[in-house]
């Protein structure tokens, strides 16, 4: 009796166990196969029905948002929650904010694009945002809208953009998407840390200590003998040479790495092992807070949004959202400047652009037309926020002023843009941009941490790019 | 006219049988074995999305297989039992302890039902919850770090998410936390659940407590230690939340603590679906064939005799026969 029901027991639990084996890889088979019908219950569920028309965009951060309800002059109100904002002819403007990093924004949007013309007419995608990063992937398809042709804007609306932000959304002459902000990039640097280790703050003189990569290695010694770290992190520099490689990432199938890229990997190594920084990655706690009051960071290399959005934040002593002011004295408020730094580059930039299908595309226009060439709204989106918009004349205006920014200690930064600006150079951005450069600065970190040799870590690279990218076939190093 | 009420009513309950069952089936086929079909369908087939364009899905044979075999499968695979290891292991023997002091009699703990639902309570919290709050006491600037160095214990901050064993040690250490609770109230039960007389009688003869556990606690308790260890090792081989968020989806440095099921999500996020069929393929048999090989060791060893001694008894048996023959 005894040993049967022990029998008993064990079958049973052997069918228990074999039951949860069969249900776990039953589990991931079965997200595989729902997996696109799951993204569209999410886009259904974001716009649920509603009576009025409803205009759907989707961006990865609230930065467009921000300025779409402060700026856009036909908002009325807007939701506790943010989720949706409601125009002054009882549009409802819902977001859908999916986070931009390993590619997550990008294949959430695939799923709704793809889903597009089964969508219902409130549920479509009307605006999506994209980046410099992957631009083309989605310029360069049916899914974005012909700003000209299909949305109705005209030369002369365009006429006083930067032309690079226009080319670099064009695929055989025609503009598919159009951008507020210009986004030449710059060294912020911290005017206090300059001042003990070179002897100067102003931007002038500490440019011409920084005009090379020779001479900006020096610096980075003699911040080290003070105690300071010349940068924060392993990424920090990256785009200054990622940005003037000599040709696209693909080439074909085959991803050609440049020999400028290798030059980053010598450099941060070098960095790393002298301790000239401070072994942090790009938007983690440790870059964040060398960014802060605690920070012992000589600088950062920054793009225009970067200032704005997240220096400044990161700045001060009590956030805004504790009741802080952005003022000095609260935190290093004003100990920041930027000068050009030692090779000029840029970093993101967003466009704006209208889906195929929308049905709101009289809204589209107006906000692109408001948002991305009206002279006074780009002027004021600067004055205001320093940031640094898309529109040639009035950013001449400003850098001509006396206009001068507080954060920055006076210094008048939009006079710095206006010249990098012109020499933004796009022509060698790609479609894999985003995924090629996380997963070369992930498989490289290893490296300067130590935890890899160099041929491990390009091995990893081809590895984790062949997963995110089925279709590439092949890795070239630089001889 | 006594058997006519009979057949109808044994008819009609067979039928209510079926209909009763039938969700249960109804359930696993749509989402279950549909799925798997398919999965196995597709992980013969090149199928992925290159932008916004879809590849396939084309027919390629073993392919998906070969590439898996030839490039990191086998590397992923020892992540995963390597991490279920060092995480069982302290886990099982913490365990056995603390249930064992918890069930003796002579010791009779004071508080026993407040450090029961205190071990227990890292079980409540969510996987990924957990990971986040390791992510960030470990970080290399977090309170763990700022402790050790302000003890002078550390010169400067210890970058524990960019060693290896660090992560793997932090991934074993969270697994261990959040499972030994459960683990110690199933083998308490189980130890409960052996007669009490055999203590008493090993008593009398003089048994130490060292001797009553590993002869009479271990012995008894093994239907239930090896269900322990089976559901563990399933748990280990889909360990996917804690590496995830701990290693921010990047596996660790080098790769080290990639597991099977987050590199499945590679393939997954990159809507790789042949590839994804054919590692959830491998994963599925491997499954199966290390529950096999469990439940048949145990079955096996039911009498509680070791090999040779059993084959002992089996020729004695025989020689016994043939004498008599």
């Amino acid at each position: 009796m005894r040993k049967i029901s022990r029998r008993n027991f064990l079958l049973a639990s052997g069918a228990v166990t074999i039951s949860a084996a069969l249900s776990a890889c039953g589990g991931s088979s079965s997200s595989t196969s729902t997996a696109s019908s799951a993204a569209a219950s999410t886009a259904a569920s974001d716009a649920t029905a509603a009576q009025g028309k409803v205009l759907n965009i989707w961006c990865w951060n609230d930065e467009f948002q921000d300025r779409f309800n402060d700026y856009y002059p036909e908002v009325a109100s807007i939701a506790d929650d943010k989720s949706t904002t409601t125009l002054k002819d009882g549009t409802v403007v819902k977001w859908t904010i999916n986070a931009n990093e390993n590619n997550n924004y990008q294949n959430k949007l695939d799923e709704a694009l793809l889903n597009q013309d089964s969508a219902a007419d409130d549920d479509k995608v009307d605006i999506f945002l994209i980046e410099a990063d992957y631009a083309l992937k989605y310029v360069d398809s049916d899914y974005a809208l012909d700003v000209k042709a299909d949305i109705g804007l005209t030369d002369a609306d365009l006429a006083g953009q930067y032309q690079y932000t226009k080319d670099i959304v064009t695929v055989d002459g025609s503009q598919r998407g159009t951008t507020w902000q210009a986004t030449p990039g710059l060294f912020a640097y911290r005017r206090s840390i300059a001042k003990d280790v070179l002897g100067t703050d102003d931007p002038t003189e500490v440019q011409s200590y920084l005009s090379d990569w020779d001479k900006f290695n020096d610096v980075a010694a003699q911040a080290h003998d003070k105690g300071y770290k010349m940068l924060s992190g392993f990424d920090d520099a990256y785009r200054t040479f990622s940005n003037n490689v000599a040709a696209p990432w693909v080439d074909g199938t085959t991803v050609k790495v440049d020999p400028n890229i290798m030059k980053w990997v010598d450099q941060t190594k070098e960095y790393t092992d002298k301790g000239y920084n401070n072994k942090s990655s790009l938007w983690d706690n440790q870059w964040a807070a060398d960014q802060g009051p605690s920070g012992k960071v000589f600088g950062f290399f920054y793009s225009t949004w970067g200032i704005n959005f997240t220096l400044l934040g990161n700045s001060l002593e009590t956030p805004v959202a504790e009741g802080g002011k952005e003022e000095v004295g609260n935190g290093i408020y004003g100990d920041y400047a930027v000068c050009e730094g030692p090779q000029p580059y840029y970093w993101g930039g967003t466009w704006i652009c209208g889906a195929a299908g929308s049905d709101n595309i009289d809204t589209i226009r107006d906000v692109m037309q408001k948002l991305t060439c009206d002279e006074a709204i780009m002027k004021q989106i600067t004055l205001d926020t320093q940031d640094y918009t898309n529109n040639e004349a009035a950013m001449e205006e400003i850098a001509n002023s006396d206009y001068k920014s507080d954060f920055l200690g006076g210094q008048n930064h939009i006079a710095l843009f206006a010249e990098a600006a012109k020499k933004i150079d796009m022509s060698n951005a790609g479609p894999y941009d985003q995924g090629l450069n996380e997963s070369f600065q992930t498989a490289f970190k290893d490296y300067f941490t130590g935890a890899v040799d160099e041929d491990t870590a390009k091995a990893n690279f081809e590895t984790a790019i062949k997963e995110k990218y089925p279709e590439l076939t092949e890795v070239v190093w630089p001889a | 006219m006594g058997e006519k009420p009979k057949k109808k009513g044994s008819i009609s309950y067979a039928k209510w049988g079926y209909i009763f069952i039938a969700p249960f089936f109804l359930i696993f086929a749509v989402f279950q074995l549909i799925p798997l079909g398919s999965t196995i369908y597709y992980s013969f087939f090149e199928y992925y999305r290159s932008g916004l364009k879809i590849i396939g899905p084309t027919f390629v044979g073993l392919k998906n297989y070969i590439t898996l075999f030839a490039t990191d499968l086998p590397k992923y695979f020892g992540n995963t039992l390597l991490l279920w290891i060092i995480g069982f292991i302290p886990q099982i023997a913490i365990s056995l302890l603390l249930a064992a002091w918890f069930t003796d009699l002579r010791l009779k703990l004071k508080g026993q039902t407040f450090f029961k639902t205190v071990i227990y309570m890292p079980n409540l919290i969510m996987a990924s919850a957990f990971a986040m709050l390791f992510f960030a006491l470990f970080s290399d600037n977090g309170p763990v770090n700022a402790v050790l160095v302000n003890m002078g214990l550390l010169k400067e901050p210890f970058s524990f998410l960019n060693s290896v064993w660090g992560n793997r040690g932090l991934i074993g250490l969270m697994n261990f936390l959040m499972w030994f609770g459960n683990t110690t109230i199933m083998l308490m039960a189980a130890i409960m659940g052996v007669d009490p007389t055999l203590y008493e009688a090993a008593e009398l003869d003089g048994c130490t407590p060292n001797q009553m556990f590993w002869k009479i606690t271990i012995p008894l308790i093994r239907p239930i230690l090896v269900y322990v260890m089976i559901t563990s090792m399933i748990g280990g081989l889909q360990m996917f939340d804690v590496p995830q968020i701990l290693t921010n989806g990047k596996g660790g440095p080098d790769r080290t603590s990639t597991t099977m099921i987050m590199y499945l999500n590679n393939h997954l996020f990159s809507k790789n679906y042949g590839m994804a069929g054919a590692v959830s393929v491998v994963l599925f048999l491997v499954c199966a064939v290390l529950c096999v090989v469990v439940y048949l060791g145990l079955t096996k060893e039911d009498d509680g005799l070791s090999k040779a001694e059993r084959k002992a008894r089996r020729q004695a048996k025989k020689q016994a026969k043939g004498g008599n023959a």
